[in-house]
This record gives C-alpha cells, structure tokens and sequence, in this order.
C-alpha cells in the first residue's frame, strides 16, 4: 500500500466540499443550510492544510487561520440575523422567506 | 495507508453525511460537531498543531455552541416542512453535486502532485506562526481584527430586541423563553413581597 | 539521594519499561502515564470529596460524615459501592443515544486536559508546542456535553440547567483565557513545561520569581481563579446545578453510574483548572524558598494544587450564590475590562525592563500594581450602582 499523500487529503476534501454542498441544495432549515455552508469552508481549510503541509510552507496554515477567523464572524452575524427573521415569521424555513419574490 | 488516517477520514465523511440526512435538527447539529472534531483530527495529523487546535476552539467550542443556541431559539415543526425524498429539488441537487464531485476527483486524478518537499514531516512550531502572522501577515491581521470588532457589533446590533414592550412580551410568551428575567415581573414581585 | 527522589516516578517508569521488548516501549510508556494519571487522579478525587465533606462539615459547625470506618474516612468507598450497584434509570422520553454519550463526551477532555500538565521535573505526560491552547481546546468541549446532557434529558429543569450552564461556561471562558495570556506574553511560550522553567530561580538567591508576586501575575491569578470556580460549576457560582431551585440541572435525570461519572469529571476538571492555575502563576513544581529544593518537585505541585482545591472549599462554605443577572454583569463588566487592563499591564511590565537606575525594580511594581489598581476601583463602583435599595422585610420580623 501507498503512504498517505496529499491526493488522499484532497479526496477527503473534495468529498466533504460535496457533502456540504448537496446539504446547501437539498436542504429545506436554515441553521442546516448555514452548517453545510460551514462544512465547505472547512473543506476548503483541509485542502490548504494538506498543500501547507506537502509543500513544506506556511502560508497554507495562515491562510486557514484567516478563514476560520472569519467563519467565526461569519457565524455570528449570520446566526443573529436567523434569530431575527424568526422572531418576524416564525420560521427558520427557506420556503417561508419568499416575500422578495412576486 | 496510515489506519489512523483512514479511521479519521471514514469518522469524518460518515458523520457529515449523517448531519446532511437527519431530521433531528440538534442531532444534525451534533453529528455536524464530529465532523469538524475529525477535520481538527486531520489537521493535526497533518502536524498543523496549532490550526488544528484553533479549529477546536473555534468550532467545536464556540461555533457548535451557537448553532445549537439558535436551533432551540428557533424552534418550529420542523419535520413536516423537510424534503420528501425524491421531489425537484433533491434530483436537481444530486446532479449538481454529482458534476461537481466528478469535476473535483478527476482535477485530483489528474494533478501531477509534486514529491513532497520533505521526507521528514517538518515541525511547525506555534512561534514560526507568530512570526508570519506579525511579519508577513501583518495588514492581514489587523483587518481580521477590524472585521471581528465590526461583526460582533454588528451581531450584537441585529439580535437586540425591539424597544416595543408588547411585541417583546409577546415572543417570550410564545418562545416559553426561561433565560431571560422579564425587568417588570420582577418589580411586581418584590411590590407584592412589601 | 534527592535526585533519585525527585526522580521516582521517571525511574520507575523507564524501569518497569526495560523489561518489554523494544519495540513496544513507547506504547507502553505511554500506557504507563496514561494509568498513572487516572490512577492518581481518582485517588485525589476520591480524597477530595471526603475532605470536602468533613471541612464543609466543620464551617457549618457540624461533624459531617463519620460512620464508615474510621472518622468516616471509608465514606468514598461506601458512595462509590452505592453509586454502581444503583439501578441506571432513562427517562422514557430521553434520547437514549445522546443521553448515554454526555457523560463520555465530558469525561474524555478532561482525561486529555490532565495529561497536559507537568506534574514534576520531567513528568508531563504529553509535551505539546501549543500546551495551553490544547488545554482550552479540549475543555471548551464540556459545554457540548452539558448541552447534550440538559437536552437528551427531555425535561425543563435539565434544559434551563444546561442552558445557564453554558450561557454562563461562555460568559466566563473569555476571562480565563484572557487571564493566562499575560503570563503567555513574559514567558513567550505556549508550552507548559517552558512555562514553569520561565518561573524558576531566585531574586536576591532567596525570593521565588513566581508570576504570583508580579502586579500583573497576582491579578491575573486572582482573575484565573473566579473564573475557573466558574468554569468548573462551584458555588458561590453553582446555578447550573442549584439543587434549591432547579434541583441539580443538567443533571437531574441522571442516576447510576453515569451520574458518578458526571460527579467524577466535574472535580477532574476542578483539578485539572487549578493544575493549570498552579503551572502558570505558583510556578509549577518550584520550590518556594532555595533551601527546601531537597523536596521532591511533584510533592511541591501537589501540595499547592491541595492548597488550591482547600481555598475552592472555603469559597464553597463561604459564599452564597449569585444571581444569574449578577453573574452576568460581573463577567461581562468586571472580569473581561479587567483581564484586557492586566494585558496593557503587563507589556507596560515588560517594557520597563529597560530602566536600571536605582530602584526602578520597586518603582515599576508600584507604578503598575497603580494602573491596575485604578479601573478595579471604579470598575467595581460601577458594578454597585444600579443595585436596588434594601429591602424590608416586614412579616418576617
């Protein structure tokens, strides 16, 4: 058998890059939506962890360091704004926010 | 392969999986948790200590944390509104994120990976970090700083409650919320206590 | 002869070791560690609920327990016989799963935030680059647990219990870390066992240069310290479990063996916060004085972790609980300004290094014990005001 190298890692990625997005679609909740879109970005870190660490580099690393950063403003904001959507509709359901359409 | 690697890899995709087809909104949320405790796992098999850490900090303490805060704020009937299986939208999905899988293996399938530039997998202390982050990263930093101040503000800002005692009363009825003290029964009780 | 006694527990590892063949030592040290942390620890808990028992007992002017065995020192083996044979009840309606992974899912970080801490001269169990933000990293995955916990348990006082729980874990978590950052910055590591190197030696060959005995260490620690009685669900800050108003929160649909286990990391985590706490401000396994270093080091550390875990007992016999606004009031607005003023201090601190006039030494540490001394001042008049006026109780009379 092969060692593990960095195709493994981005195999992992891409698969868990998938999974994310088929919740993004599929998916009917908010909160679920927002934890799949979640799942992407660390997707995305895993993949710059696995060049970082191939590559003998750093920035991978500092990078991911970034957007966890600003994942976690990401969260903050964007589950404030849940809490007060439901607070108006009393729904956290994306079928019910369709007053922009006509 | 590494069975450690493998064990970590089958944990992870098989408890996202598990968040992406579960009812149960806070047993999706805690399989969610897995998940990112396996990416962190992965991270530092990969020697990145200190991101690997971070992320546990980041997602599984505090992330996980308020997700699982707002399921119960905003609880609903939920079961009845998810997908049925098969509807528009689930075909519709697996195709796309059935392109995209295939896209995205045969990219990897397809790289010429470079040999790894080390045998010996290098040990990236958390100083080095520190030193690139106040180094090369520093505007980086200082904007990520900025933008955590302006977001918590901002989080702060959009979740406040309405001045309009009413409506508030109204919701914390509805909600059967128990955290918060409402000011004025409070003053009733100690008017009743006299 | 000390050395070899200061080196008994190494000794005797790398001893007991030499006998399995090569290959297998490393995995065999680190079982070995692994045993002798949960061994050790499980003793001290053991120790601990009795003591805590017989000093509660003497503040509030009674024996305490005192039947099984001599003085009731038996008392731990007695609750812990009681304690298995005890029939495991699950409500009906709980999550069965999830009701059954909470007590694993917290006793398991707190397993791990042990094996951080150096124990002695050459006695950590894991040495780590990033020892420190492992231990927070590890710990902030007890809140998820409560969470499970007060949730799979399908009843209203479970749920507000977990939910105080984790509003005020999250509330208090942000001045612990802040708390430990200054001693980060003088020591300019995140190892642990760097750390208490960093401590050691003397000033003048006869004071110790514990973090403690620096304006920004001796705030900081007192810092530390209110927020890891936090952290660890203690009275005076103990409304998660209240058993007065919320009988025993999170944890009250819990019986057996599981609510043992509950019982058992709650107090590891106790041990592993003041663990941390002496690594980081008491200098870890130092000796206080130059001629007590015959002393073995690991006797040092335990002696003040027993010192630590004797003063959460006071507190405990001390203090009434707060209430849960106070509670947040005095995290949010006392303790977060404070930990943030004491990082200011620190580097102030740290660049005063340079004066070396006469007295710069005495000067410095008056100059920023001031600047702390300052917003503590109006910060707590601050938390006062506000307060309602005294109430009269006139039935009561």
């Amino acid at each position: 058998m092969k060692p593990v190298g960095l195709e493994h890692y981005l195999v992992v990625s891409g698969l868990l890059f998938c999974l994310g997005l088929w919740g993004v679609i599929v998916r009917r909740n908010l909160l679920i939506i927002y934890m799949s879109l979640e799942l992407m970005l660390n997707a995305a870190n895993l993949a710059l962890v696995a060049f970082s660490r191939f590559n003998n580099k750093l920035d991978g690393q500092v990078m991911v360091f970034f957007v966890i950063t600003v994942a976690a403003a990401e969260v903050a904001v964007g589950l404030a704004l849940i809490v007060a959507l439901y607070r108006k509709k009393q729904s956290a359901h994306v079928e019910d926010l369709t007053t922009m359409k006509s | 392969m590494d069975l450690a690697f493998i064990i970590i890899a089958v944990l992870t995709l098989a408890s996202a999986v598990a968040a992406m087809s579960l009812r149960n909104l806070v047993h999706c949320a805690l399989c969610m948790v897995m998940t990112f405790a396996g990416i962190a796992l992965t991270f530092l098999q990969l020697n990145a200590e200190f991101v690997g850490l971070a992320q546990l900090l980041v997602y599984v303490g505090a992330v996980a944390i308020l997700i699982v805060f707002a399921i119960l704020l905003t609880r609903s009937e939920d079961a009845k509104k998810e997908v049925r299986f098969v509807s528009s939208s689930t075909v519709v999905g697996f195709g796309v994120v059935a392109l995209v899988a295939v896209s995205l293996l045969a990219a990897i399938q397809h790289t010429q990976i470079l040999p790894p530039q080390s045998v010996v997998a290098p040990h990236v202390s958390v100083k080095r970090i520190g030193e690139q982050l106040m180094t090369n990263y520093v505007l980086p930093l200082e904007v990520i700083g900025l933008l955590l101040t302006a977001a918590m503000i901002g989080a702060v800002v959009i979740a406040m409650r309405e001045p309009d005692p009413a409506d508030s009363v109204d919701v914390q009825q509805r909600n059967g919320s128990p955290l918060k003290l409402d000011p004025d029964s409070k003053k009733t009780a100690v008017v009743a206590n006299e | 002869m000390t050395g070899q006694l200061d080196q008994l527990f190494v000794s005797l590892k790398q001893w007991l070791v030499s006998f399995l063949p090569q290959a297998a030592q490393p995995m065999a040290g680190i079982l070995l560690s692994i045993s002798a942390i949960i061994g050790a620890f499980a003793t001290m808990f053991a120790i601990t609920t009795i003591m805590e028992r017989k000093i509660l007992g003497r503040i509030q002017n009674r024996l305490g327990p005192n039947r099984v065995g001599p003085f009731g020192l038996l008392q731990p083996a007695a609750d812990g016989i009681k304690m298995l044979t005890k029939e495991d009840i699950v409500p009906f309606a709980a999550d069965k799963l999830v009701h059954f992974l909470a007590p694993v899912v917290l006793i398991i970080p707190v397993a791990l935030a042990l094996a951080m801490i150096p124990y002695g001269r050459n006695m950590t169990a894991v040495d780590l680059d990033a020892g420190i933000l492992f231990f927070f990293a590890v710990g902030s995955a007890t809140e998820l647990s409560v969470f499970m916990a007060g949730w799979s348990s399908q009843n209203k006082y479970s749920l507000v219990g977990a939910m105080r729980a984790i509003a005020q874990m999250i509330s208090y978590e942000m001045p612990l870390v802040l708390s430990t950052v200054s001693v980060l910055m003088m020591a300019g590591t995140l190892s642990l066992p760097l750390i208490v190197q960093a401590q050691s030696g003397y000033i003048y060959e006869i004071l110790p240069r514990w973090n403690v005995f620096t304006p920004w260490g001796l705030a900081g620690f007192v810092l530390f310290m209110i927020a890891a009685t936090a952290e660890s669900n203690r009275a005076p800050f103990d409304l998660p479990e209240a058993e007065s108003e919320i009988i025993a929160g999170y944890l009250t649909e819990y019986s057996g063996f599981k609510y043992a286990l509950f019982f058992m990391a709650e107090y590891w985590g106790l041990f592993a916060v003041s663990g941390l706490a002496v690594t980081l401000f008491l200098g870890g396994w130092n000796a206080p004085f130059p001629f007590l270093q015959w002393v073995p080091s690991w006797a040092w550390f335990f002696a003040k972790l027993g010192t630590i875990i004797f003063g959460f007992i006071w507190v405990r016999g001390t203090l009434p609980r707060l209430r849960l606004d106070q509670l947040m009031n005095f995290a949010w607005k006392f303790l977060l300004p404070m930990s943030l003023i004491n990082i200011v201090v620190t580097a102030m601190w740290h660049f005063s290094r340079v004066f070396q006039f006469v007295g710069a030494r005495e000067m410095r540490w008056v100059l920023c014990a001031l600047v702390l001394a300052i917003p503590y001042f109006f910060l707590g008049r601050a938390l006062g005001e506000g307060r309602p006026a005294k109430r009269n109780y006139k039935f009561a009379e």
